[in-house]
């Protein structure tokens, strides 16, 4: 099997995130869309590493996992923070830095 | 030159009772004006004894030097801090050190009220650490610290009592319009040092032979311009009158005696640059000549003691400028009437104090009158000043003034004639006021309140004015004798040309005794022979209410430089205002005005900034794109 199967898959995925994040409204939903996206780009990064021969793409791929895992931390703090305060995940409330 | 390491001690002394008094405070206050009186003294002596070992030495070899310090060194340019005592500066450490202890002693009695003496006699040291270091400068740079030292003791003594507005007001006036004057040394020494490259008066002089009349004119000028302020000279003179508002004592010493006549010792010092610029050196003697007359006609004027004796300490330096714009004739005798007028007018302005201390500070003479039986010996010491000053014989004014009269008078052509004619004129109107001063004070009939009680002051206020008047006796014949003084300064110019005589000089003396005699008369007439008022009459000629008004000095200075002064800084302001300020505020009003712009973009929604960033990050992989393929 092609090793490009792997891109289209990731650049199918990240099209899925991407547009998860411009169309849905729960907080929740976009956090997961996000993550989405996040994978998408780790799946590419593992595939060039595999085309290249070489290690680095790999490297990164654990980079992003992280940098992932402590998004996720903050991210779903904020979430929850919100949802106390306001009884609400709809990201479209959360607009105080219009005026 | 030899060097001589004693000279350092002239201003060591007093500058050390200065720092002494003030850095002491209160503590002070007990013993400050002894303190302040023995250094005084003690530089006093020290230039008796300079003066003693230099009549021991040869004419060539009187002048010695000594190096306190290197205080520029840049390149080929050096200037040192160090003294040069001649026989002109020696005649000035004398008369400010003598004249200074005479009235350190005067004043120990006269200010001995007031809480804040000590404080007076710490001015009072530091003026004589001043103006002898003014003195004592061997180049222009070190004359002018000591010029704007003596200019910050004359402030600060004119303002002694700045409690009353007035006074404050006066002092600072003096200190403006000698900030004139000091900008024209200041501009003379840069010019001395561009065009000739040093700032030495042997410097100066080695290059005044070769260097171009141009330079020499501008130098001359802008030291005259100098002297001008100093000395209150036309059209600078507007301070000196409002500098009585000091102590008397402070206005003998430093507004008739010493300070003022420090523009004649300018310009006498400054020589071989007169000399070489007769056009600078035509302006001196057109200034003096004004002066003069300026003065003198204030002076008849005036009705307050201390003014009209201002007024006439300007007509007299008025006399001495002329005479050292005569160049090389004139030079000696500017210097002679400097020291005799040293002494009469610094005992008269004394006898004024002491009239003033037995009168409760009463300065109007028209509410004085009779005070020669309660105040004999002021009568007669200010009687002696009186006689010296309208140069009567044998007094020293005779001496010193016929001597300028006649060198006027021999300066040849129609300038001779019209400067002759002109201190002539002086004469004749020195004599009118001065007698007026007289009458009006001591021999009229009293006018004054019987509140009043006029005593006769205490001995050490008499003692000097006793002293000065010996001085006011004798010094001019001490000095004219066998032209004992013109023979002690002739070392240090350089004498050309032959004198033409216009008249004999038993002439010139009868014709000035003349001019003298016909002042008196009048004043004789007008006041000793008539009724005076108690206020100043107001039915008077415009001629009159003009000279009382100072000949519109202050309205002139008001209407041409400070109401412009005053137009140019509110213009400035204004442009300060709305130019300078209105650039920052604008600058900061487009940073506002472009943020809220700005901030209509910002809508607040996430997902639109996602739309955007996606957009953003689609566009700039396009653009990676194209770019590479």
């Amino acid at each position: 099997m092609s090793l490009d199967n792997y891109l289209y898959l990731s650049a199918i995925l990240f099209t899925i995130g991407a547009v998860g994040v411009v169309v849905r409204r729960n907080a929740i939903v976009v956090f997961m869309c996000i993550e989405l996206m996040l994978n998408a780009a780790n799946l590419s990064l593992v595939t060039f590493s595999r085309i290249n021969g070489t290690l680095d793409g790999q490297v990164v791929a654990f980079f992003t996992m992280v940098v992932a895992a402590c998004e996720v931390v903050v991210g779903l703090a904020i979430i929850v923070t919100i949802y106390r305060s306001r009884r609400s995940a709809s990201i479209d409330d959360a607009s105080l830095l219009k005026r | 030159m030899a060097t001589n390491n004693g000279l350092v001690y002239l201003i060591a002394l007093p500058l050390f009772g200065a720092l002494a008094l003030l850095l002491l405070g209160r503590k002070a206050d007990k013993w400050g004006h002894l303190l302040a009186t023995a250094m005084s003294a003690g530089s006093f002596a020290v230039g008796l004894i300079q003066l003693s070992q230099m009549l021991d030495r040869e004419a060539e070899l009187r002048p010695v030097t000594q190096k306190l310090f290197t205080w520029i060194s840049v390149g080929s340019f050096n200037v040192d801090a160090s003294l040069l005592l001649d026989q002109l500066s020696i005649c000035f450490v004398l008369l400010i050190t003598g004249v200074g202890t005479l009235i350190h002693i005067y004043s120990i009695s006269y200010m001995s009220h007031d809480k804040d003496r000590r404080r007076f006699f710490a001015y009072l040291n530091l003026f004589i650490a001043a103006m002898l270091l003014l003195v004592l400068g061997d180049s222009y740079l070190n004359l002018y610290v000591g010029w704007e030292g003596v200019g910050l003791a004359s402030y600060l003594l004119i303002g002694f009592w700045n409690q009353k507005p007035a006074y404050a007001t006066a002092s600072k006036k003096a200190f403006v319009m000698n900030r004139i004057g000091d900008m024209g040394l200041s501009f003379a020494i840069m010019i001395a040092f561009a065009t000739l490259g040093t700032v030495s008066f042997s410097g100066v002089k080695e290059h005044s032979h070769h260097a171009s009349e141009a330079a020499m004119t501008a130098i001359g000028v802008m030291l005259l311009v100098a002297a001008v302020g100093k000395s209150a000279q036309f059209p600078l003179q507007a301070w000196l009158g409002d500098a009585m508002a000091g102590p008397t004592p402070v206005s003998a010493l430093i507004h008739a005696a010493t300070m003022v006549t420090a523009g004649v010792y300018l310009i006498v010092r400054s020589n071989f640059v007169f000399d070489a610029a007769p056009t600078a050196q035509l302006l001196v003697v057109i200034v003096g000549a004004i002066t003069l007359l300026f003065g003198a006609i204030i002076g008849m004027a005036k009705d307050d003691i201390k003014k009209a004796l201002a007024a006439s300490t300007m007509s007299q330096i008025g006399y001495m400028i002329l005479a050292s714009g005569l160049g090389p004739a004139g030079y000696a005798f500017a210097i002679m009437h400097l020291l005799t007028h040293g002494f009469f007018k610094a005992g008269m302005f004394l006898g004024a104090g002491s009239v003033m201390h037995g009168m409760n500070d009463e300065v109007n003479m028209r509410k004085y009158g009779g005070l020669r039986k309660f105040m004999p010996i002021t009568f007669v010491t200010f009687g002696l000043g009186y006689l010296a000053i309208i140069g009567v014989p044998p007094f020293a004014g005779f001496y010193s003034k016929d001597m300028i009269i006649e060198t006027a008078l021999n300066a040849g052509g129609a300038k001779g004639i019209i400067l002759g004619s002109v201190t002539l004129l002086g004469a004749a109107i020195t004599a009118f006021y001065m007698t007026r001063v007289m009458i009006l004070t001591f021999t009229s009939p009293k006018r004054w309140d019987d509140n009043q009680h006029p005593h006769e002051s205490p001995a050490l206020m008499w003692i000097p004015m006793v002293i000065l008047s010996i001085g006011s006796v004798i010094s001019g014949y001490l000095l004219y004798r066998g032209k004992a003084f013109k023979h002690w300064l002739e070392p240090l110019f350089e004498e050309h040309g032959e004198h033409t005589e216009l008249l004999p000089p038993i002439v010139v003396s009868g014709l000035a005794l003349t001019m003298v005699a016909i002042g008196v008369a009048i004043a004789v007439i007008k006041y000793q022979l008539s009724e005076i008022d108690n206020v100043a009459p107001e039915k008077v000629s415009i001629f009159t209410r003009i000279a009382r008004r100072d000949l519109l000095q202050d309205d002139v200075n008001e209407a041409l430089f400070m109401r412009p002064g005053q137009a140019i800084t509110s213009a400035l302001v204004k442009i300060d205002d709305s130019v300078v300020d209105g650039a920052v505020r604008g600058v900061g009003k487009m940073a506002l005005g472009s943020g809220s712009a700005l901030r209509e973009t910002q809508t607040g929604f996430v997902r639109s900034y996602a739309v955007l960033i996606l957009i953003g990050a689609a566009a700039l992989i396009a653009a990676i794109w194209v770019v590479t393929t």
